[in-house]
């Protein structure tokens, strides 16, 4: 028997994404997908899953989900924790750590602290259909994960394989940081040529402030005004997540992963594939400081955040905290090899 | 000139490359764009994630863990020598379209901004054979053309909130179809009631860039009739080969 969560309260934009759905952009289907896929990865290991499956994406507020049938195993990252409320109280529970819990215990995902966004996985996964070979929700066009939503109150959702056995729970060996200081590397074009040398280095010199226009589709930014110099309209051109498009008004928009996939504003530059986690965890209001790398050392920037997310995975932490722990089926051996198989 | 010296190679972070056409709506360079697409597909390297064809470039995305831009690039000069050249087969759509006013709220206004009838522009709009340069922006929405000269209008002043799925459109050079409900500032000026996009389908989008198509006229009942066939999955939109 798998276990089943049942949503008592859906959060405020609560929805299934992996890490996205590749292979139909020349159609119009935007990735969509995870806007963190390091706090997906490092989640889904918690509960020794497959590094990309399916998870909960949590936006601003989080959900209160009740286990119903079978017991199921949770790890939330990013955001500021959970509750765990049974018939015997309650517990408060950091984050970067996974957790089993039993018919008719709940699970309250906490206010986000300085996150804007947390992943939740269970242990098996979500057994949500795949469409075209992803379970990412794009709900502009209501398809993918949860029928094509956000979860709603009284949604069930079964976990995939058994129900979670009592082999001890896991935690990440150093806390999950938001890093809202952190410059965030760009790489200049593919329209930079749009844009004088004055205003590329204002670019990465201003301060730019996330506005409340921010949602999974993308940020509008705001600070000094980038002016073009021949025009603000190009003949459409491909955009992928990390684009940072300068309409007339000259106040860029950093394109996320639900964005669209053509676009006729030029882009003055694009943010590398290993800091686009760190835009989808700061939240309207957050900061944002742009600093440039070439295409070659995001490529190297890169390949050295896959080696750290790697050791942060074979660190992972038995959690010793009383009650909880079963010392006898520690399944570290099982949890690494699920780590190497499934490493991008 | 070589093919070569025309292209430029533009980087989009370190998950794509953008092969640089020109800035301009053109037949021939969408020939080559088009081309471009199936040989870099037609390589089969591991770390290639997908290609993205626009108007004027195309989007190579690939795997920063197991390819280089510099290594892409290198390998897509490559390809770059007699694009656009080859005749393959294409694909000829017919889309039954009902211009009637219900159907067409900026049929009167194009008309009349373009100095004619509105049966005119019916002509123009259904005598014309399009090609399909894109299929983007939103999933399913083909971006068509060459509309011919004497239908050029900018777009709307004022873009509607809300345009149906199946309006069909024109605004300067090009003609499209709305795929889904969506905002626009297109002239809308006829209807279809086929399905573009359906995610349960193997390919999702009717359209691939490419394709060729052309409109023909409906009356509202014939329109009707055939809307009640798409929805009970009876409707095939007709299709041929052609020779390109």
């Amino acid at each position: 028997m798998s276990g089943q969560v049942r949503v008592v309260a859906p959060g405020l934009l609560t929805t299934v994404q992996d890490r996205g759905r590749f292979g139909y952009q020349d159609v119009g289907v935007p990735d969509a997908g995870a806007l963190d896929r390091v706090a997906l990865a490092l989640a889904n290991a918690l509960v020794g899953n497959p590094l990309d499956m399916a998870a909960l994406e949590i936006l601003a507020h989080g959900p209160v989900l009740e286990v119903v049938s079978a017991p199921v195993r949770f790890a939330l990252v990013g955001g500021a924790g959970c509750t765990v409320e049974s018939d015997s109280g309650s517990v408060v529970l950091g984050p970067g750590r996974s957790i089993r819990l039993r018919p008719g215990e709940r699970l309250r995902v906490n206010a986000l602290g300085p996150f804007n966004c947390a992943c939740l996985a269970v242990q098996g996964g979500f057994d949500v259909p795949t469409v075209l070979g992803s379970a990412s929700t794009f709900i502009r066009n209501r398809f993918g994960g949860l029928q094509g939503r956000a979860l709603q109150a009284g949604d069930l959702l079964d976990a995939l394989g058994d129900a979670a056995g009592e082999h001890g729970e896991w935690a990440l060996p150093q806390a999950f940081e938001a890093e809202l200081d952190r410059p965030i590397r760009v790489v200049f074009g593919p329209q930079d040529d749009y844009f004088t040398e004055e205003t590329r280095a204002a670019f990465l010199r201003e301060p730019y402030t996330i506005s409340p226009q921010a949602d999974r589709m993308g940020y509008r930014l705001e600070g000094a005004k980038l002016a073009h110099s021949k025009g603000y309209d190009i003949v459409s051109d491909g955009i992928v997540p990390g684009c940072v498009q300068v309409p007339g008004s000259g106040q860029p928009i950093v394109l996320l992963s639900d964005a669209q996939t053509t676009g006729g504003y030029p882009k003055i530059a694009t943010v590398i594939s290993a800091d686009l986690p760190l835009i989808g965890r700061r939240r309207a209001g957050g900061a944002i400081q742009f600093a440039a790398v070439t295409q070659s050392e995001a490529e190297n920037i890169r390949r050295a955040d896959a080696t750290r997310i790697a050791r942060l995975i074979e660190g992972l932490q038995p959690v010793v905290d009383g009650a909880r722990l079963d010392q006898k089926a520690l399944y570290g051996g099982n949890l690494v090899d699920g780590v190497v198989s499934a490493l991008e | 000139m070589r093919e070569t010296e025309r292209v430029r190679f533009l980087p989009a972070g370190d998950g794509a490359l953008v092969v640089d056409f020109g800035n301009r709506v053109d037949r021939r360079l969408s020939a080559r764009v088009l081309d471009l697409s199936a040989r870099v597909r037609g390589l089969g390297l591991d770390g290639l994630v997908t290609t993205l064809p626009t108007f004027r470039s195309l989007m190579v995305r690939y795997d920063p863990l197991k390819l280089s831009g510099e290594s892409l690039t290198h390998t897509i000069r490559t390809l770059l020598d007699d694009l656009g050249e080859a005749q393959g087969m294409q694909k000829l759509w017919r889309v039954p379209v009902c211009y009637a006013p219900e159907f067409a709220p900026d049929l009167a206004e194009v008309a009349e901004r373009a100095g004619l009838e509105p049966d005119d522009v019916v002509g123009i709009h259904s005598g014309t054979q399009f090609h399909v340069y894109m299929v983007g922006f939103l999933p399913g929405f083909p971006y068509l053309g060459d509309l011919p000269e004497q239908l050029h209008l900018p777009r709307r002043k004022d873009p509607r909130v809300r345009v149906p799925a199946g309006s069909v459109a024109i605004a300067i050079s090009l003609t499209a179809i709305y795929a889904v409900e969506s905002p626009g500032g297109w002239h809308l000026i006829g209807a279809t009631p086929i399905r573009l996009f359906d995610p349960g389908w193997a390919r999702p989008s009717l359209f691939a860039p490419g394709d060729q198509l052309r409109f023909d006229p409906v009356t509202a009942a014939e329109y009707e009739s055939i809307r009640a066939s798409v929805e009970a999955g009876r409707y095939a939109v007709p299709c041929e080969e052609i020779a390109a």
